[in-house]
């Protein structure tokens, strides 16, 4: 809809002019300047890491710093032939956990989402509650005893031990942005559907879930998201073994043993930020819709 | 008993998953952790299953609360802490919540090359945590930092921002603004979306101003994504450990009770558990009194969740 209306306006840019009557210049001017100014430093950070990313060390920390200076990619090649440690051995281990957190963690969201939007049951209201009360306390002081739990289950120092915790802490707002999303699907859907002959289980898979695309989309996102970035729980629960380290773990220990070199650094950010760009760019255009519905209806 | 399963089971098989997930990962670490607020626990007395060591701790009673609470220096400063934190916490709701809703509104219009605004203004929650906590380090630097640079040539006075003063609290709102903003803005896009247009037609056949159709119609067809995302708001912002660790380290003009927590956990050899465990669940305590306050100020405006 809105990238209709927006590409019609660059093409017919008269015609736009003319039914934009109501709005003087000045206020259109102000409303774009305003927009312009909020992406740009909405924008700037990452434009600079890109720039400094380019620079030798030596030539990042001048005090008058310049947008090319002796730029080259050579902090690229160097980081990726694993001078600076096995950056794409930790790049596969953290798109593996990512993966694999954000469909574990869109499954149980769904099927927790859809049960307690659709039906009600004991104890509903408490499963909700709890899903509130879990993200008030700071997980990471319970490192050690999940590392106990994760020790008895004979996953300590496995990834997949990882994946389970990042799906505790992105399960429950999931959860709640999805029930919304279900929310807005009207019931009558799901009658025609058992009329039809499908269990409840049917209808969830082949009906609801389709249509709860954009929801499945940003509860997706913000999954990714919670894996891709996370390093508390990265360092304490993956063997300090180098070939095991997520890409969080890595760069964190890179910037405690290289303070200075600020190119290098930029440079695997750059790498690191490219497949959450990557997945952002794919889920944006359901981001609003998606939100939405899940926080109007909380 | 058998006719209770037969309704309820698809209900229940639907959020056993989760439910055995959060209690084995959640809720059992969490009751050992609370137990742990009653030890002394630390890295030297803690059971060690790799080097086959028993555990020596002892049970101590409320002694970490009694420490904690009394506010002494070596316990982090509680109070102080607190105030520390509530100024952060309140600081940067305050401007995610105000220039989230600004831009949403802004976005909410015939805007050409809106598409592209939305996709750059969202760009900062796209990134991860920590790279921009790095970008933001790089940029605050005192002397090759982009930010003093800037100040500098326009004439303005360059402060050290990640030293030893109040500078260092500001450079982590400004950054935790930075990348709070784009979540709100997107959640209150899509709650300004779904207000009826009539509404607004409406008012303007009444004669509203654009101000009174602000408060009149915007707001209050706003209100249940508002009151939902400045909760969710509170309670991240509250436990918003990453930023402040990556940025200003142990900086104690940073300090506020979740970093302190982390402090203690990670400091050294002597990993205070039972500290670290005690101001966790402080934390929880305080915020599920404001959950439950809070929750029952919106009742009171007919507000049901």
């Amino acid at each position: 809809m809105t990238l209709d209306a927006t590409s019609l306006q660059v093409v017919k840019a008269s015609d736009a002019r003319l039914k934009r009557t109501d709005r003087s210049r000045l206020a259109s001017f102000g409303l774009h300047a305003t927009l312009i100014i909020a992406s740009f430093i909405a924008v700037f950070p990452v434009f600079w890491v890109l720039v400094t990313s380019f620079k030798p060390d030596a030539r990042a920390v001048e005090t008058t710093p310049k947008l090319v200076n002796e730029s080259s990619l050579d902090n690229y090649s160097r980081i990726l032939a694993g001078d600076k440690g096995g950056f794409l051995t930790w790049f596969g281990n953290s798109v593996l956990i990512a993966l694999l957190t954000t469909i574990i963690a869109v499954f149980l969201a769904a099927t927790t989402g859809y049960a307690v939007s659709r039906f009600r049951f004991p104890g509903k209201r408490g499963l909700m509650m709890s899903f509130l009360v879990v993200q008030m306390f700071p997980f990471a002081v319970l490192i050690v005893p999940l590392y106990n739990v994760l020790l008895t289950l004979g996953l300590q120092g496995n990834s997949f031990g990882l994946v389970l915790v990042y799906c505790t802490t992105a399960v429950p707002f999931c959860t709640y942005m999805l029930k919304g999303y279900f929310d807005t699907i009207p019931m009558d859907i799901d009658e025609a559907g058992r009329v039809d002959g499908l269990s409840p289980f049917g209808v969830f898979w082949r009906l609801v879930l389709p249509l709860a695309r954009p929801g499945l989309a940003v509860t997706a996102f913000y999954a990714f998201l919670t894996a891709w970035g996370e390093v508390a729980f990265a360092s304490a629960f993956l063997s300090a073994a180098d070939e095991s380290k997520t890409l969080a773990v890595g760069l964190q220990v890179f910037v405690q043993q290289n303070r200075t070199e600020w190119g290098h650094l930029a440079a695997a950010s750059i790498l690191v930020s490219i497949p959450a760009v990557i997945v952002f760019y794919l889920v944006q255009r359901f981001l609003v819709t998606g939100l939405a519905s899940g926080a109007v209806k909380g | 008993m058998r006719r209770f399963l037969d309704r309820y089971w698809y209900a229940y098989a639907m959020v056993l998953p989760v439910v055995v997930v959060i209690a084995v990962l959640v809720l059992y670490p969490l009751a050992q952790g609370v137990y742990f607020t009653f030890t002394n626990i630390n890295e030297a007395n803690i059971a060690n299953p790799v080097l086959d060591r028993p555990a020596t701790f002892d049970v101590v009673g409320f002694k970490n609360y009694l420490n904690v609470l009394s506010g002494d220096q070596s316990y982090g400063a509680f109070w102080g802490t607190l105030v520390r934190t509530l100024i952060w916490t309140f600081s940067c709701v305050f401007f995610h919540y105000t220039i989230g809703l600004g831009l949403a509104l802004l976005l909410n219009r015939q805007v050409r090359g809106r598409t592209l605004y939305r996709v750059l203004l969202i760009l900062p929650w796209a990134v991860p945590g920590f790279i921009s906590a790095f970008a933001w380090k790089y940029m605050f630097n005192a002397q090759y930092g982009i930010i003093n640079q800037f100040l500098r040539s326009i004439g303005l006075p360059d402060p050290v921002w990640l030293g030893q003063s109040n500078w260092a609290l500001v450079a982590v709102i400004i950054v935790n603004v930075w990348l709070g903003v784009p979540f709100q803005m997107v959640a209150l896009l899509g709650g300004l979306q779904s207000i009826p247009g009539d509404l607004y037609e409406a008012a303007e056949v009444d004669g509203a101003t654009p101000w009174q159709r602000f408060v009149h119609v915007t707001l209050p067809g706003l209100r249940s994504v508002s009151s939902t995302v400045i909760l969710l708001g509170i309670i991240w912002t509250f436990n918003m450990f990453p930023v402040i660790y990556l940025i200003a380290d142990k900086n104690p003009n940073t300090r506020i009770l979740v970093t302190y927590a982390f402090e203690r956990f990670f400091s050294g050899a002597s990993r205070d558990y039972a500290v670290a465990s005690t101001y966790g669940v402080l934390i929880l305590s305080l915020l599920l009194v404001f959950a439950s306050v809070y929750r029952r100020a919106l009742r009171k405006q007919g507000e049901v969740w």
